[in-house]
Formats: C-alpha cells, sequence, structure tokens
C-alpha cells in the first residue's frame, strides 16, 4: 500500500467531479485529497486525487476512470519527477506580546506570509509540499491553532512533460 | 421552430427507433402527446421495470439499441432495476425519463428524483439536459455511447419545459461522432496475437473460455470457425451459451458453479486458457486462486479494465472480439497438437454426463429437453432467475447466439417475462418461451396485461416448484435443510392467465408435458403453462460458494 497521485483530465461539465470521487468511492478507494480547478484549456478541467492502495489496485481505478465518459486522460504521477504543492490558512493564537514574535519567526523559516493580523490572532498563509505543512503545523500547535485549511494537493510533472489529452 | 419533445422523437427516429417501451405520467406528456402521431411504436407495460427489462430483451435478441420511458420520480426509480440489469450484462438500451422542470431541479418537487444521480453507477453515461437545442446532440451520443465499444444503458433526464421549448435554432447534428473521453479500441495489438499465436501453436491442453462478448460482437462464427482450425475444446459461461452450437462435438457447455464435470475438469487441468468476451466473474471462476492454475491466460476484451482485474493474465489483447478473431485467423500459421487431451475430454465426457433421475416424476429437466427437442434450435429462449434458469442452460442445446436471453450478472428475478416481450418486437417470426420459476414469474406477472393486450406471443413455462428453489436448495445444501421463508402456497397460474384473457394449461404428469408444449407453440397469441415439477429437485453439479471449481457437489463418481 502506499500513496498515489493521480492527475485527471476531465470535461468541464455539471457533474463530472461527483461522477469521478463516487466512481473512486464505490470501488473502494478512499480520497485522502482532491483538488479542482480550471486549466490551460477553457472547456476542460484538472482534477488531482491522492489515493492509497497497492499498484494493482490503483492500476485498477485508473482504468475505471478512464472508462467515464466525460474522463479525458488520468495520468500517475507516483514515482515521476514531479513538483508538488499544497497550500494552507492556519489561524494561531497570538496575545500581544512574546508568543507573536516567536510565531512571526517561525512563519518566516517556513517562508510563511503572515495575512491577516487580529488582536488575539495571526493568520498563516503557507505552500509547499505535504510535510512542510505537517511541520510547521506541528510547530505552531504550542501556540493553539484555533483553525486549520488546507487545499488538496496539486502535482505536475517536472520538464517538458504534460498531462495532455491525446489530440 | 420545434419543440424539444418533436426534436426528441425526430432524433429517435434518426437512430432507427422503431419501438418503445414505457409507461406514461406528468412530467413526459408532452413526449406522449409527439409520439402519439409518430411512427414509433408504443408499448404500454404494466409497472416501469417491465419497460427496462423489455427495450434489454429487445437488445439483446436484435444487438440494436432498446428504449423504454418513464416518468420522473417514481417512473424513472422503477427503472433502475432493470438499467443495473442491462449494465452488469453490457446491454446497450437508452432510458428516457422525465423531470420535473429545470427552474424547480433541487427543490424536491413533486415526483423529483435525481436519477442522474442515482444511476450513476448503473450506466454508461447518463445527461440531464438542461437546454432544448442540445436534445438532438445528446441523443445522437446517447445511442453511439449504448452500442459502442463495451455496450451499456445510458440515461436521458429530461426536464419538462426542455420538451416543451421551442428551440429556434437547433444545433446541427454531427454524422460521426468523437468524444475525447471515449475512444475504444477495436483492433488487438498484432505483437500480442502473435504472441498467443505462438502459445496456442506450442500448447499441449489449450481451452477457450467463451463469453457474452463474443455474442455482443457478433463474432460467433468466427469462434467457432478458430476453436475449428485449432481444434481447441470451448466453454461458454452462462452468457455465452449459444456461441457455439450446444452440440458441436469441441462444446463442453457452461463451466462454473454449474458447470459441466468435464468444462470443470478441462479448466482445472488446461495448460492454456485463452478467455475471449470474459470477466472472470466470480460464479464462473470459485476460489480465484485454484482458477485453471496452471495455465496460461490469454485474453481477449474490448474493456481493458477487465484485464487482470480479477486473475493475472499473461497475454492480454484488448480489441473487439470479432475483429481480433479475424487477424487471429489471418495471421495463423500453425494449430498445436490437441488430439490426446481431447480423447482425455471425451473420456470426462463418457465418465461424467450430466444427469438427473429420469423416471416417472414430472421433472424440469425433462421438460427442457422435451422443449429443446421441440424447437430444434428455433425460437428464443428466455429465462428467470433461480434453478429454472440453471437447467435451462444445462439440458436447453442452444444452436444460435442471440437465442439465450437471461440476467447473468445481476440476478434479476422477474426480468425474463418482460425481456421476452422485448425480444418478440426484436425477432417477431421467432417464438419465444419464458421459462420461469413459480417466485420470479410472480415479480413481474402484471405484464400478463401487457401480453393479452397487445396479443404478444410469449409463451411463460412455469417450472412451479412452489418454492424459491435455488434458495431452498441452499437451505437444503448448507442450512441444514431449514427452510426459512422459501415456500410460496400454490398458486393457479391458469386462473390468473385466465383473468387477464390468457390461455394456460396445468400439467402436472410426465406424460402431458410433449403434448401442453406443442399446444403453447402452436396457439396464436400469448400463453402460460404450469408444470407442477417435483418440489425438492436440485441442480446439479454444484461447485460450493469459495470452492475451487473441480470441487463439485452431486455428481456421480463412477
Ligand atoms: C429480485 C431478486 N430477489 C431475490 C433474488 C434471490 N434469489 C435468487 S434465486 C431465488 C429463487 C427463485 O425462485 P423461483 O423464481 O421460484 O425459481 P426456482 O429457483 O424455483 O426455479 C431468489 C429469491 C434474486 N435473484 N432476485
Amino acid at each position: 500500500m502506499k500513496s498515489h497521485t493521480l492527475s485527471v483530465l476531465v470535461e468541464n461539465r455539471a457533474g463530472v467531479l461527483s461522477r469521478v470521487a463516487g466512481m473512486f468511492s464505490r470501488r473502494g478507494f478512499n480520497i485522502e485529497s482532491l483538488a479542482v480547478g480550471t486549466c490551460e484549456e477553457p472547456e476542460m478541467s484538472r482534477i488531482t486525487i491522492v489515493v492509497n492502495g497497492d499498484d494493482s489496485q490503483v492500476e485498477q481505478v485508473i482504468k475505471q476512470a478512464n472508462k467515464l465518459i466525460d474522463v479525458i486522460k488520468v495520468s500517475d504521477l507516483t514515482g515521476r519527477e514531479s513538483v508538488e504543492r499544497e497550500l494552507a490558512l492556519i489561524k494561531v493564537a497570538a496575545e500581544a506580546g512574546t508568543s507573536r514574535a516567536e510565531i512571526m519567526q517561525i512563519a518566516d523559516i517556513f517562508r510563511a506570509q503572515i495575512v491577516d493580523v487580529g488582536s488575539k490572532t495571526l493568520v498563516l498563509q503557507v505552500a509547499g509540499d505535504t510535510g512542510k505543512i505537517d511541520a510547521l503545523e506541528k510547530l505552531l500547535r504550542q501556540y493553539g491553532i484555533k483553525e486549520l485549511v488546507r487545499t488538496g494537493k496539486i502535482a505536475i510533472l517536472r520538464g517538458a512533460k504534460t498531462v495532455k489529452s491525446a489530440k | 421552430m420545434k419543440t424539444g419533445a418533436k426534436i426528441l422523437i425526430e432524433a429517435l427516429q434518426r437512430e432507427g427507433v422503431d419501438t418503445i417501451f414505457g409507461y406514461p405520467g406528468g412530467s413526459v406528456l408532452p413526449i406522449y402527446d409527439e409520439l402519439y402521431d409518430s411512427s414509433i411504436r408504443h408499448i404500454l407495460v404494466r409497472h416501469e421495470q417491465a419497460a427496462a427489462h423489455a427495450a434489454d430483451g429487445y437488445a439483446r435478441a436484435s444487438g440494436r439499441v432498446g428504449v423504454c420511458l418513464a416518468t420522473s420520480g417514481p417512473g424513472a426509480c422503477n427503472l433502475v432495476t432493470g438499467i443495473a440489469t442491462a449494465y452488469m450484462d453490457s446491454v446497450p438500451i437508452v432510458a428516457l425519463t422525465g423531470q420535473v422542470p429545470t427552474g424547480m431541479l433541487g427543490n424536491d418537487a413533486f415526483q423529483e428524483s435525481d436519477i442522474t444521480g442515482i444511476t450513476m453507477p448503473i450506466t454508461k453515461h447518463n445527461y440531464l439536459v438542461k437546454d432544448a437545442s442540445d436534445v438532438g446532440r445528446v441523443v445522437r451520443e446517447a445511442f453511439y455511447i449504448a452500442r459502442t465499444g463495451r455496450p451499456g444503458p445510458v440515461l436521458i433526464d429530461l426536464p419538462k419545459d426542455i420538451s416543451t421549448d421551442q428551440v429556434y435554432a437547433e444545433t446541427p447534428i454531427p454524422d460521426s461522432i468523437s468524444l475525447r473521453g471515449y475512444q475504444p479500441t477495436y483492433r488487438g495489438h498484432v505483437r500480442q496475437i502473435d504472441k498467443a499465436l505462438d502459445m496456442i501453436a506450442q500448447a499441449e491442453r489449450p481451452l477457450i473460455y467463451a463469453g457474452g462478448g463474443v455474442i455482443h460482437s457478433n463474432g460467433s462464427q468466427e469462434l467457432v470457425e478458430f476453436a475449428e482450425r485449432t481444434a481447441i475444446p470451448v466453454t461458454t459461461t452462462l452468457m455465452g451459451l449459444g456461441c457455439i452450437p450446444g452440440d458441436h462435438p469441441l462444446n463442453l457447455g457452461m463451466l462454473g458453479m454449474h458447470g459441466t464435470q468435464y468444462a470443470n475438469y478441462a479448466v482445472t487441468e488446461c495448460d492454456l486458457l485463452i478467455g475471449v468476451g470474459v470477466r472472470f466473474d466470480d460464479r464462473v471462476t470459485g476460489k480465484i486462486d485454484t482458477f485453471a492454475p496452471n495455465a496460461t491466460i490469454v485474453h481477449i476484451d474490448i474493456d481493458p479494465a477487465e484485464i487482470s482485474k480479477n486473475k493475472r493474465v499473461d497475454i492480454p489483447i484488448v480489441g473487439d472480439v470479432k475483429t481480433v478473431l479475424q487477424t487471429m485467423l489471418e495471421r495463423m500459421q500453425k494449430a498445436g497438437r490437441t488430439e490426446n487431451w481431447l480423447n482425455r475430454i471425451a473420456t470426462w465426457k463418457q465418465n461424467h454426463p450430466l444427469r438427473y433421475r429420469d423416471d416417472d416424476c414430472l421433472r424440469p429437466q425433462y421438460i427442457i429437453q422435451q422443449l429443446s427437442d421441440l424447437l430444434r434450435g428455433d425460437g428464443i429462449i428466455v429465462s428467470e432467475v433461480g434453478q429454472n434458469q440453471m437447467w435451462t442452460a444445462l439440458y436447453y442445446c442452444f444452436k444460435k447466439p442471440r437465442t439465450w436471453i437471461t440476467s447473468g450478472g445481476l440476478g434479476t428475478m422477474g426480468y425474463g417475462f418482460p425481456a421476452a416481450m422485448g425480444v418478440h418486437y426484436a425477432r417477431p417470426d421467432e417464438p419465444v418461451f419464458d421459462i420461469a420459476g413459480d417466485g420470479s414469474f410472480q415479480m413481474n406477472i402484471q405484464e400478463l396485461g401487457t401480453v393479452a393486450h397487445n396479443r404478444i406471443p410469449v409463451k411463460v413455462v412455469v417450472l412451479n416448484n412452489m418454492y424459491l428453489g435455488m434458495v431452498r436448495q441452499w437451505q437444503e445444501l448448507f442450512y441444514n435443510r431449514r427452510y426459512a421463508y422459501t415456500e410460496l402456497p400454490p398458486v393457479d397460474f391458469v386462473k390468473i392467465a385466465d383473468a387477464y384473457g390468457v390461455d394456460g394449461i396445468r400439467v402436472d404428469a410426465k406424460d402431458g408435458v410433449r403434448e401442453a408444449l406443442e399446444a403453447a407453440l402452436e396457439a396464436d397469441g400469448p400463453f402460460v403453462l404450469d408444470f407442477r415439477i417435483e418440489r425438492e429437485e436440485n441442480v446439479f453439479p454444484m461447485v460450493p460458494a469459495g470452492a475451487a471449481i473441480n470441487e463439485m457437489i452431486g455428481v456421480h463418481q463412477p
């Protein structure tokens, strides 16, 4: 069992997300993360899905996804040279005083930005791979995380290769 | 300027639709009004489930797309079992449903149900039309998707305002369709084909395992030619019966849970298994690790997702069965030597034939044999689900493809009778028999109204054991004969038929069988035969659930 990152190119149509997500859960897959948005082609969207499974299970679910009429292409990016990113917004307790400065220092090290400053809280924005965000979250926990929002992972191949429709 | 409903009917006509099975209601009133004046024949069923099964029977018997129509909400929901049945057996149907007007969608309006959501897992694709000018294109695409690649059901949900809206400019309908997310592969990879042919030339104990895909692709002739040229024996799945004549010397009959002994032994002993249009279903393989344990596996199928889904395949060939077999026949240079293997199989056949106690009692196997003898390969046999289905699969000699119509994947009781109605409209010159159990027949018995109303000459053969026989058999064998809720009190089916204006005969003894079958065949209209069979007759051979397929019970060891 390992984590697989799948890039799924789909028609930009109503219901397509529920077709894809429904198929994964119907076939017994837990979706660990999912991100969807428009892409370079105006009539298509790209869904990045992270699932856990052994290679043959994942191969089967990729084939099933390819059978959906609205799915144009599915690529497994796992083990290929790719850039993976998540974005997180973290609201941390920060009473005016010592902790504020410490939090700002940590943000600096992680190249996170402070996007909101309240009288009792700070909101940090951080982008990176899953490990980096996990690490930041862990460090901030001691100050009290009031709320944490993470996007699903998005991923793109390095170099000239792309995940595109055959035509 | 045309309404959406008018565009719909014209689009259906363009697809060659001659018959629709349906049931009206509020949201489809505009469609019914258009249908009323059209050249398309509409058969009013008595329950929407029957409309879906009839469309399915029509499609299986003809190879064309079957069409059913229902109103929104309860009407659409009643189609669900029929759509799922078609999906599991890869049958091309288009289901049209009414829907509440677009402005009311999502408001729990009267008779609203999210039928595209409900049928997402049981359709090949579905549409909710939100613009009347799309109707023509959607119908075109739906029929294309239903009948091409691995066939399957497609649903089109039509809100009422889409049917009534006036369309000024229709979107032009393309002659040929290309969908970038749907590009089926029809030609097999030549290198893979050559590899398979090499294996065939070397194999000592090869076996063809043929299924419904052969019939869907109209590849039966090629299959038989291939088997004959290579001298490889053929076993078929429930869905594949008829793709090779039942009395062909290379035919081993059905394999799997209720397969013949010699077919199951052949699978276990073969060194090369060539799966053609099959999906290694659990009712076929039994315990998967012991299925064809010594064989190299070649798998020909149009659906890449079936390759190595249940059983690791050594040589996959993705493509249309007929096309792939043609290429194989063209490229074949030499066949293997199979005499020894065929001799071995002949010995199995001789030592372990299909058998039942042929005494003075009225036994179902005898009835099926008599019917087989009477029709001699003409006519189309439909079945319900349970023992009736298995006895027919084992004891009827199917000679041609598309003459055996049954719900395999879903195993839907109540399928047979309405499907038989659809078969009649697809092949009006063929006699159509539905082999039923008393339980299954009562699941759609209301269709006696439809066959009476339209004089549809479907003959129902009820193998009446006053039990849910197949379930009772499992209770007898695996639950200490505790017949929990499987006994059905006697029903006088002849009287019920009579109430609908349908003729029938009750038969209690063996000597009345032939005459009764002949009477049914000769009658112009529908007919019901109520055979009071031995109540506790079982279907054998049988592989208990989870066992290896060569571990059969109820078999005779010489
Ligand atoms: C709709 C549906 N419900 C339940 C079942 C489970 N089931 C399988 S066979 C069977 C008994 C069928 O009884 P009957 O139609 O009388 O046929 P027999 O086995 O006696 O020939 C049942 C209940 C099913 N296949 N389909």
